[in-house]
């Protein structure tokens, strides 16, 4: 093979040392038997593990988050099954207008949303809570799932529909026996994206949440308090290694969606 | 013909059907009876608003004006899932999801039929379109040969009174078409389930069918047995559609009670018959329509004809079976085409050959 030009080859190092060491140490110094983070490494370790399972508010941290990740997911692809069909099958008034308004979280600066939601929800006299949080999530998971699930009710050939009503079926037959099973690797896909970014989203959950913090605004309280550094550490590393399953969990029935779909004769 | 028969018999009726999408009307006010275990086409040029109709008799489009009744049962406000009609899509719309046996089993399912009855069912239509063993097979591991009798033993497993086809068999190769067309008319006769088949397969329809009924804009521009359309085209645009079909131009210059002269462009004075004649039909300017095969090439200079002319051989076009030949009017610019079956032995004209043709008056068409 040839050798790579020494510029490119340069910038893909640099490019790797900048955004990818600082990853890299998360497990290095999760494992390092010391409090202090810096090198020379004095050794391996779990303590750092083992003291996460005694920590209570962690523990409900982590519950807190569960609860919204798991829930904003679900709301937010029944949203997206809904809008999408909708785009996908039927026209009707104000139809871009709608779409670009469901759309446009994705483009506005969380912390923007985050403000906006607090004044108001204050204003409405709302005390903050899960809720809340969950409300903030939905915002910005929906756009996701719209976008994946579009494609999904996009592809498929009108006729499917058609031919099950035609052998009998109801529409809600037709959507359980047809519709769904064709666009459930997309509804998967659509319920693992918005889990995990709901699971990793700091500003939000900042702004929204009450006296019971999601994991990240826990993460960030215990950064003031260098003796937990190593916590978080290891915290961080077991959070990085689940999003990267769940990911790849996503990314594989991404393709299913795709294929399944595009194996219809055209 | 339908008018002939008795009403019981009639499976579909169409009562003045409508249907406009937006400002374009696509079917304009069409009447249509169709008997029951009759196999009746739709054909007609892309666009003509076949499939719309189609889809109106299935239920997946509501005419915007008009009665579709099927079995004597009106079908206003029935939803396509409730009406004794189904469907084999264009496109096939296998359910990508499902196997061969699921796709083929799915309406018996909704009907909640014990399994095993099921099973034995589908088995039976798999054997039917000649898809034995192929229950397991995954949908997207079949031909398109395949999807096509899947779709069809789909669609007769729940055994409707009208069996909707449109263009089935587009997708298909020559030689699988021909096989299907057989085939198709085979179940056709063996289960008596009135077909409606849409196409734009002039060959396919003659074949195929009981009845057609050609259509043009939105209309049904004639109606009658393949012989009927064939023979006898009403104007010159169903003539020019069905088949080939040479046109000159005509005069009259001569009647009597019973028949009338004509000057036929270039080729002569003929007289026939005034019951070849359509009513409405100016008799100074005749559309006259000649099949090829209404011309014979005169091999021997002693062979005899009604009327003969000599010709120059300008384009030879050669099927195996059949030669088709163009050939100069005399004194015209205009060309005409006629057609001779490749009989063994018989000679094969080449380009610029003199050749003696005759033909009889009565084989002549007058159309509106
Ligand atoms: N859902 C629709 N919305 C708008 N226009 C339509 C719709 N369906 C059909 N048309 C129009 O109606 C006309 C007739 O369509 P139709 O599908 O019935 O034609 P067809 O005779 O089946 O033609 P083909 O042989 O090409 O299938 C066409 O001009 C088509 O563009
Ligand atoms: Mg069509």
């Amino acid at each position: 093979m040839k050798k790579p030009p020494l510029l490119l080859f340069s910038f893909v190092i640099i490019y790797l040392v900048f955004l990818y060491a600082p990853i890299m140490l998360l497990p290095i110094f999760a494992f390092n038997d010391s409090s202090i983070i810096a090198f020379p490494l004095s050794g391996f370790t779990v303590d750092w593990f083992v003291g996460l399972m005694g920590e209570n508010t962690l523990h409900r941290a982590l519950k807190n988050s569960l609860i919204i990740a798991i829930t904003a997911a679900v709301i937010s692809t029944c949203f997206g099954i809904l809008t999408a069909r909708a785009m996908a099958r039927h026209n009707f008034l104000g139809k871009r207008p709608s779409f670009g308004l469901i759309m446009a979280p994705l483009f506005l600066p969380e912390i923007i949303i985050g403000v906006a939601l607090l004044i108001v929800l204050i204003q409405l006299g709302i005390s903050l809570n899960i809720w809340t949080v969950i409300l903030g999530h939905i915002l910005i998971c929906t756009p996701f799932s719209v976008s994946i699930l579009y494609s999904a009710f996009n592809n498929m050939d009108k006729s499917i529909e058609e031919a099950s009503l035609d052998l009998g079926e109801t529409r809600f037959g037709t959507f359980r026996r047809v519709i769904f099973p064709l666009v459930k690797p997309g509804v998967i896909a659509s319920l693992l994206i918005c889990f995990t970014i709901s699971l990793d989203e700091f500003v939000i959950a900042f702004f929204l949440t009450g006296v019971e913090p999601t994991l990240p605004v826990y993460i960030w309280a215990q950064l003031r308090f260098p003796s937990k550094l190593p916590s978080i550490m290891a915290l961080g590393f077991i959070l990085l290694l689940l999003s990267l399953i769940l990911l790849a969990i996503f990314e594989y029935y991404r393709r299913r969606s795709e294929t399944l779909i595009g194996n219809q004769p055209s | 013909m339908t008018s002939e028969q008795n009403d019981n018999e009639q499976m579909v009726e169409l009562r003045g059907i409508r249907k406009s999408f937006g400002d374009l009307e696509v079917v304009k006010g069409i009447d249509l009876n169709i008997a029951k275990g009759e196999f009746f086409s739709l054909l007609g040029p892309s666009g003509c608003g076949k499939t719309t109709l189609l889809r109106m008799i299935a239920g997946l489009e509501t005419p915007d004006d008009g009665t579709i009744v099927i079995s004597q049962q009106s079908m206003n406000g029935v939803d396509a899932n409730k009406r004794p009609t189904n469907m084999v899509f264009q496109s096939y719309a296998i359910f990508p999801h499902l196997n061969v046996g699921e796709n083929v089993a799915y309406g018996l399912i909704k009907q909640r039929l014990p399994k095993a009855e099921i099973r034995q069912r589908v088995d039976a239509m798999l054997k039917m379109v000649d898809l034995d063993g192929y229950y397991n097979r995954p949908s997207y591991a079949l031909s398109g040969g395949q999807r096509q009798r899947v779709a069809l033993a789909r669609a007769l497993i729940l055994e409707p009174k009208v069996l909707l086809l449109d263009e089935p068999l587009s997708a298909l190769d020559k030689k699988l078409r021909e096989q299907m067309q057989d085939e198709l008319r085979r179940i056709q006769r063996t289960l008596g389930i009135t077909f409606i088949l849409v196409t734009h397969d002039q060959e396919e329809a003659l074949i195929m069918s009981d009845r057609i009924a050609v259509m043009f804009d939105g209309n049904i521009a004639q109606l009658g047995t393949p012989k009927e359309i064939y023979d006898k085209p009403l104007s010159k645009r169903v003539a020019s559609f069905i088949g080939v079909m040479n046109f000159l131009k005509g005069k009259c210059v001569g009647e009597t009670k019973t028949d009338i002269k004509v000057e036929v462009a270039t080729l002569g004075q003929v007289s026939f018959s005034r019951d070849l004649v359509p009513e409405g039909v100016s008799l100074d300017h005749l559309n006259i329509g000649f099949r090829p095969e209404m011309f014979t090439v005169l091999y021997d200079k002693k062979e005899k004809a009604e009327n003969t002319f000599m010709s120059e051989v300008k384009n030879v076009d050669y099927y195996g079976d059949m030669t088709y030949y163009t050939l100069a009017l005399p004194n015209s610019d205009m060309d005409i085409t006629v057609s001779m079956r490749n009989t063994s032995g018989r000679y094969v004209y080449g380009l610029g050959e003199a050749i003696r043709v005759g033909w009889r008056s009565s084989s002549l068409l007058i159309l509106n």
